[in-house]
């Protein structure tokens, strides 16, 4: 029985090897179709699938992505802060579709990379000649007590803009003036290192114009956090920080003020010390991880990100999958949406070479980051950067913090160049 | 043996001083010779695509002359030239990769900003221009010609901010443009400046 059915095995298997065969031969014989399959529809697939376009219009690229429509998250606490629409940074794909990428709406389910095939929940499989995985990141569902997945329908993280932005932008409107808003960043890494300190901003600033009595405690597992001397400054110019009527509480890792315990019901946290706050409105942002997709493609180191060569981005436990963006180890840059970009366009020229049998080009990246703290007030941090000539890291050249005593009129000026950068990095990826 | 050795340590010794020239001590070796390409589309983020900004304040640079492409960056990088942010970007760079990011942005395309403009400031605005301006920003401020940036289509928020620059001498001007600027700002001051905002924001 078991000779048989191995036997039966083997030759259904080779079947399906021969039908491939038939089915590839003639594109290898013309030696004409060089196909990508870019698995994540986000700033780094996006940015890679048009560039490899641009790069040799000979690639054939195929995007998978599950939804029609992509929410960046960059920009998304101005939506919270009440200055920007949900609609302003909502983006969808027939741009893309005008550079000759094929668009497929469809959730992969696995990646064979040893038969260099994609495969969807649609029942779809993909032959590729090079895979580009972008998927953003996943959350550590187990890391705080009682918050999970159902626990966050009720109580948003909005750390994957769009509906769940809208239900944080909800609570925050029906709120009391008085209330307190309690945010619970996570501990590194994680996507958008700044990210959850504008929030903190950008909810003041909505707070502060309209329920003015109320506040907003960060309760942080961390020692520091990215731009802190910006932030801080910020606070104290717009939000009173350091005074008693601050809109704005910092409690950090030396009041042991990480967040252990949720209850969502009643929107009380439990601190590392041991102190229960309530909150009025609950803002908890989990410890992160690469996106399903990689682990269930065995992309991921035990710390659950993707180990990758950093000129090409391939990935170094898979060959033929380069894995990018926010999932990626780009040991040197930050997991930003600017680096996403910045990444994109470097693996895609580096796949494009590659495919047409020659080597990676010697790389550069970029990475900027504006923080809009209040009206008129916007912070950034920027990295111009080059690849270590061993490739062992993404090394900063240059670049650098605004200074924290900036005249208003630089901050000002940040504020501006920030929504332009907005509109311009949106365009360079879906445009 | 003896030999051996000897080459050895003085190609040691060459690597270490063109690493202190290169970059600072302390920092590895990085790859060079990244493409004007490459190079050029780190720009893209926030000055757009092919260096067409869709705005609404940050510059386009796609169709900038070579000259004045160089000369901003290398002003930046000393600081001399004022900035929010590309004082600290443009160290970035060395002065072949500038040169090199030059060369692939002045064969672009300049596309104008489309901006709003009132009809009266944009008449006054082109008498401005027309007396102060277009003997160096020539047709109208189109024209990207040495060391001259374009002003035509040019987001104003910016040609506002980097004025301001100049009149508050924190931006060095060269001695003609000084000359003009002051009997401009003398006679018709700030309004002037946004005037010739409106203008720039309507030449097609």
């Amino acid at each position: 029985m078991t000779i048989k059915f191995n036997r039966r095995k083997f030759v259904q298997s080779a079947g399906l090897i021969t039908a491939a065969s038939v089915l590839t031969t003639p594109s290898l014989v013309l030696g004409a179709t060089k196909k990508v399959v870019v698995i994540g529809g986000g700033t780094g697939g996006a940015t890679a699938a048009k560039y490899l376009r641009l790069a040799d219009p000979s690639i054939e690229v195929t995007l998978i992505e599950a939804n029609k429509e992509y929410y960046t998250c960059f920009m998304s606490n101005l939506v919270l802060g009440g200055s920007k629409t949900l609609d302003s940074i909502k983006f969808g794909y027939s741009g893309l579709a005008g550079h000759g990428v094929k668009v497929v709406h469809d959730v992969v389910t696995g990646i064979d990379a040893a038969g260099k095939k994609v495969m969807t929940a649609g029942g779809n499989t993909f032959a590729y000649d090079r895979c580009i995985v972008s998927p953003g990141i996943d959350f550590h569902w187990d890391k705080i007590e009682g918050y999970d997945a159902k626990a966050a329908e009720t109580v948003p993280h909005a750390w994957k803009a769009g509906s769940q932005t809208l239900a944080l932008r909800k609570q925050l409107e029906a709120m009391n003036d008085g209330g307190t808003v309690v945010i619970a960043p996570p501990p590194n890494p994680f996507r958008c290192p700044p990210g959850p300190y504008e929030r903190a901003s950008q909810i003041a600033h909505y707070l502060k114009n309209n329920k003015p009595k109320s506040k907003v405690l960060i309760l942080d597992p961390k020692t520091k956090f990215s731009k802190m001397g910006l932030f801080t400054q910020g606070w104290k110019d717009l939000y009173g920080y350091g005074t008693d009527n601050s809109m704005i509480e910092w409690r950090g890792a030396a009041q042991e003020a990480g967040v252990v315990k949720v209850d969502a019901a009643s929107r009380t946290v439990t601190t590392q010390f041991g102190d229960e706050v309530k909150a009025d409105v609950l803002n908890v942002i989990p410890a992160q991880k690469a996106g399903k997709i990689a682990f269930a493609a065995g992309l991921t180191n035990k710390k659950g990100w993707c180990p990758i060569n950093l000129q090409t981005f391939e990935s170094t436990i898979h060959k033929g999958i380069h894995v990018l963006g926010d999932a990626s180890v780009a040991k040197g840059m930050p997991k930003s949406g600017y680096s996403a970009n910045s990444q994109g366009k470097v693996c895609a020229a580096a796949v494009a070479a590659m495919l047409s049998g020659g080597d990676a080009p010697v790389p550069a990246y970029v990475n900027t980051c504006y923080s809009i703290v209040g009206a008129d007030y916007g912070i950034s941090v920027a990295a111009v950067y080059r690849l270590a000539a061993d490739g062992s890291k993404i090394t900063k050249m240059s670049g650098g913090l605004t200074a924290t005593d900036a005249s208003a009129e630089t901050r000002r000026r940040e504020a501006m160049y920030a929504l332009s950068w907005f509109d311009n990095i949106t365009n360079d990826i879906f445009g | 043996m003896k030999t051996k050795f000897i080459v050895t340590t003085a190609l040691g010794l060459g690597l270490a001083v063109s690493l202190s020239i290169g970059a600072q001590a302390d920092e590895p070796k990085t790859m060079s010779g990244a493409s004007a390409e490459m190079l050029s589309n780190t720009c893209a983020g926030c000055h757009g695509a092919n260096g067409a900004s869709n705005g609404p304040a940050t510059p386009s640079i796609g169709g900038l002359s070579k000259e004045y492409f160089i000369e901003v960056m290398e002003g930046f990088k000393t600081a001399e030239t004022p900035s929010t942010i590309m004082t600290r970007i443009a160290k970035g760079y060395s002065s072949e990769e500038i040169k090199a990011m030059a060369g692939y942005f002045a064969a672009k395309k300049f596309t104008k900003a489309k901006q709003k403009f009132d009809a009266a400031q944009v008449k006054k605005g082109k008498k401005l221009h027309d007396k102060y301006c277009e003997k160096c920003h020539a047709e109208n401020g189109q024209l990207s010609e040495d060391d001259s940036g374009i002003l035509a289509g040019q987001w104003t928020p910016y040609l506002s901010a980097t004025m301001a620059d100049y009149v508050d001498g924190k931006r060095e001007m060269t001695k003609k443009m000084k000359k003009k600027v002051n009997k401009l700002m003398e006679k018709e001051g700030d309004a002037g400046l946004t005037a010739l905002n409106h203008f720039y924001a309507s030449v097609k």
